[in-house]
């Protein structure tokens, strides 16, 4: 562990007086390992910022859309969301409120269509309609399931096809609640499609979210915003320092 | 399931598999191994902390080192012990006294518990019970849609009233709703919520103090780390538990939640989520499930789910083809629909003893795709041919490839598996082989 080698060290030159003052130094190694990993969240300003939301069950990715959808439509942006989660009962319909929510546009088809198809469709609109952002969102699943890992590659390629470039973001919801299993997740889904960063959702309970801290050691992924509440407004950017005294706290 | 934990624990025990000797130092190292494992695992670390010392208490006893196969003797004992911890031999719903009874299904956002109550009511219907279905989550947007098609699929009727009432008044009326038509058992599905979120656990309790539940289970992600416990234990303090199901448990969860619970909380896991498909909730067996993390295997499991997805009389009949060595592709085909009834394959192979867990399986990617495609091959053949495969020559094969979208070889391939298949069966059929025919019998007939 990089952080307890970090702390060791500093302990040796600094000598803390105290316990408060050992605690104090953790908190900035952990935020130190945590700094370059807080990014917001791209946006390609002459255009289209594109992007796709994949996490597991449950994670709260279509939560993190319709927030997400509130954050742009407030700031006067046109949104379109591909609601590509065709799989699970009422997936779209718990879309749709969120759309006529915020007043983003909701692309959809039937239940059990072809999510790749939902997904063109909805990048279609976006061009035509000269729409600011596209979400896409799509289907939880288990990072273990290669088959639908398979799905989830061509989701994107078709997306990054008829888009002719790199979406701007490939968004990961993490349950916060989730243990060390957040790791396999990490990787799994990054070697299905390129992880531009993470979202981490559910920090208002008591789960700390700990995990992060080894996705940020051994993977780098970037972390970009945090889900702090039931409130359309409770997703804020991630802030390592804040982060790391929350986490010892 | 819990294929890393497995692992570590299977190569920890291993070393002490045969050994005609062990010293206390030994059995120490190897608990420590056990320990690490464990707490990689994300259980919780005062549940690691006793199992293990209660482990080595048995472990080091006069008994089982003067035994001749010491080793084998702490393979049981942690074999025992995991199983005590997991609530010892499987706890049914208790529902008793006066219906309907009502099931309350919590817990946090996400964890499943739509799907659940969902996979519940289709369970509890194949049983031969009327379940009603209650749609008390009236925060999320379209929760309320989604049980009713769940409902819809599974042919469960769902009580609602829309996303506008309290959800006490839904859930009382849903108790009139289910006596006045004959329901026996009421599903109440609620919104998830966090367990420090004071008023919206505040209505939990009124739900509960109304309509009295039965079961009030908590609906926990497998995946969850040392929170589990803490959530565990708010939802206890407030509501008095009777359960848990596990969810999501087909990934590669590592199993913290699931050792944990029970423990700390004294409630036995009462279900377990398997899988995407609404008939995947399967009853939770602790001894079953500690079989399978040290590489066990869990034949049970296997029987029962083959004896729900075989057809008795076909399975009769098979037996009898397979005796006589009458066997034509179409039996082949037919054999291979019931297999994949069972489950997905990589499920029912870990089921297995000696092929469950660690290493063997791992790596080795349970291809279904290659099943759809002998399908279509055999599914490409003239019923002449299914049933007398020798005419199969050249030009038959080039149009069975052809017709079924793959390569001569694959249908190469195939036509030799099965001869072999028929060879080997045929073999069984001779005198040698009654001992091994009567036990695929049994399999199948049992």
């Amino acid at each position: 562990m990089r952080i307890i080698d970090g702390l060791r060290e500093r302990v040796k030159e600094e000598k803390p007086a105290d316990e408060e003052a050992v605690k104090r130094l953790l908190r900035e190694e952990i935020a130190a390992l945590l700094r370059p990993v807080a990014s917001p969240l791209a946006q390609n300003r002459d255009g289209l910022t594109a992007m796709l939301i994949v996490g597991v069950n449950g994670a709260g990715k279509t939560t993190t859309i319709g927030k997400l959808a509130h954050r742009f439509r407030s700031q006067g942006k046109k949104v379109i969301i591909g609601a590509a989660d065709t799989f699970r009962a009422a997936a779209i319909e718990q879309l749709q409120v969120w759309g006529d929510r915020t007043g983003a546009t909701v692309i959809a088809q039937q239940a059990g269509a072809d999510p790749a198809a939902v997904a063109f469709d909805a990048a279609q609109a976006a061009q035509a309609r000269g729409a600011d952002v596209l979400m896409v969102d799509t289907a939880g699943r288990l990072q273990t399931r290669s088959n639908l890992m398979e799905e989830l590659s061509k989701v994107h390629r078709v997306l990054v096809n008829q888009l002719g470039r790199p979406l701007d973001e490939v968004l990961l919801v993490l349950d916060a609640t989730t243990g060390q299993n957040g790791l396999s997740q990490a990787r799994l889904f990054r070697e299905a499609v390129p992880v531009s960063g993470i979202a981490l959702t559910k920090l208002d309970g008591t789960a700390k979210g700990g995990v992060i801290v080894a996705i940020a050691e051994e993977l780098k992924v970037p972390v970009k915003l945090v889900g702090v509440g039931e409130q359309v407004d409770d997703l804020q950017d991630f802030d390592p320092e804040a982060f790391a005294e929350a986490l010892l706290a | 399931m819990f294929s890393n934990l497995a692992e570590k624990l299977q190569t920890a025990l291993g070393k002490l598999r045969g050994r005609g000797k062990l010293s206390e130092k030994d059995v120490d190292e190897a608990l420590r191994e056990v320990r690490l494992a464990l707490l990689e695992a994300d259980v919780n670390f005062r549940v690691v902390k006793d199992f293990v010392a209660r482990v080595k208490e048995r472990a080091v006893g006069e008994e089982v080192m003067q035994s001749l196969t010491p080793g084998q003797q702490v393979i049981k004992i942690v074999h025992e012990e995991l199983t005590e911890l997991m609530g010892g031999s499987h706890a049914r719903l208790q529902l008793t006294g006066r219906t309907p009874h009502v099931i309350m299904m919590v817990g946090l956002q996400g964890a499943g518990k739509t799907t659940s109550a969902g996979k519940l009511a289709g369970l509890l219907r194949r049983q031969g019970h009327r379940p009603l279905l209650v749609a008390a989550d009236v925060y999320r947007p379209a929760a309320v849609k989604q049980l009713q098609v769940l409902g819809e699929q599974l042919n469960v009727p769902v009580f609602s009233l829309g996303d506008k009432h309290d959800p006490v008044d839904i859930a009382g009326a849903a108790v009139s709703h289910a006596r006045a038509y004959g329901n026996d058992i009421v599903i109440i599905d609620t919104a998830g919520r966090l367990h420090i979120d004071d008023e919206l656990m505040e209505e939990l309790e009124r739900i509960a103090a109304d309509v009295e539940p039965k079961e009030t289970l908590l609906v926990l992600d497998a995946m969850t780390g040392q929170e589990a416990v803490n959530v565990a234990e708010r939802f206890n303090e407030r509501l008095e538990l009777t359960g848990f199901i596990m969810t999501k448990m087909d990934g590669d969860a590592r199993g913290g939640a699931a050792l944990s619970v029970k423990a700390v909380v004294g409630k036995p896991i009462k279900f377990v989520g398997v899988g995407e498909k609404l008939d995947a909730l399967e009853p939770f067996h602790p001894e079953r499930m500690s079989s399978r993390i040290l590489g066990m295997g869990d034949v049970l499991t296997l029987i029962e789910k083959a004896q729900a997805a075989v057809d008795q009389e076909a399975a009769r009949k098979m037996a009898e083809k397979l005796r006589t060595a009458d066997f034509t592709f179409d039996d082949f085909l037919e054999q291979m629909q019931q297999v994949r009834k069972m489950g997905p394959l990589d499920q029912l192979l870990g089921m297995i003893p000696g092929l469950s867990g660690a290493g063997q399986l791992k790596g080795l990617q349970v291809d279904e795709k290659e099943l759809v495609k002998m399908e279509a091959i055999i599914r490409s053949m003239t019923p002449e041919e299914r049933a007398n495969p020798s005419i199969i020559k050249g030009s038959r094969r080039r149009r069975i490839a052809r017709g079924s979208g793959t390569k001569v070889q694959d249908v190469n391939r195939l036509l030799k598996q099965f001869e072999q298949t028929k060879t080997l069966f045929k073999q069984l059929g001779g005198k040698g082989g009654r001992r091994a025919r009567g036990m695929f019998a049994r399999l199948f007939q049992s």
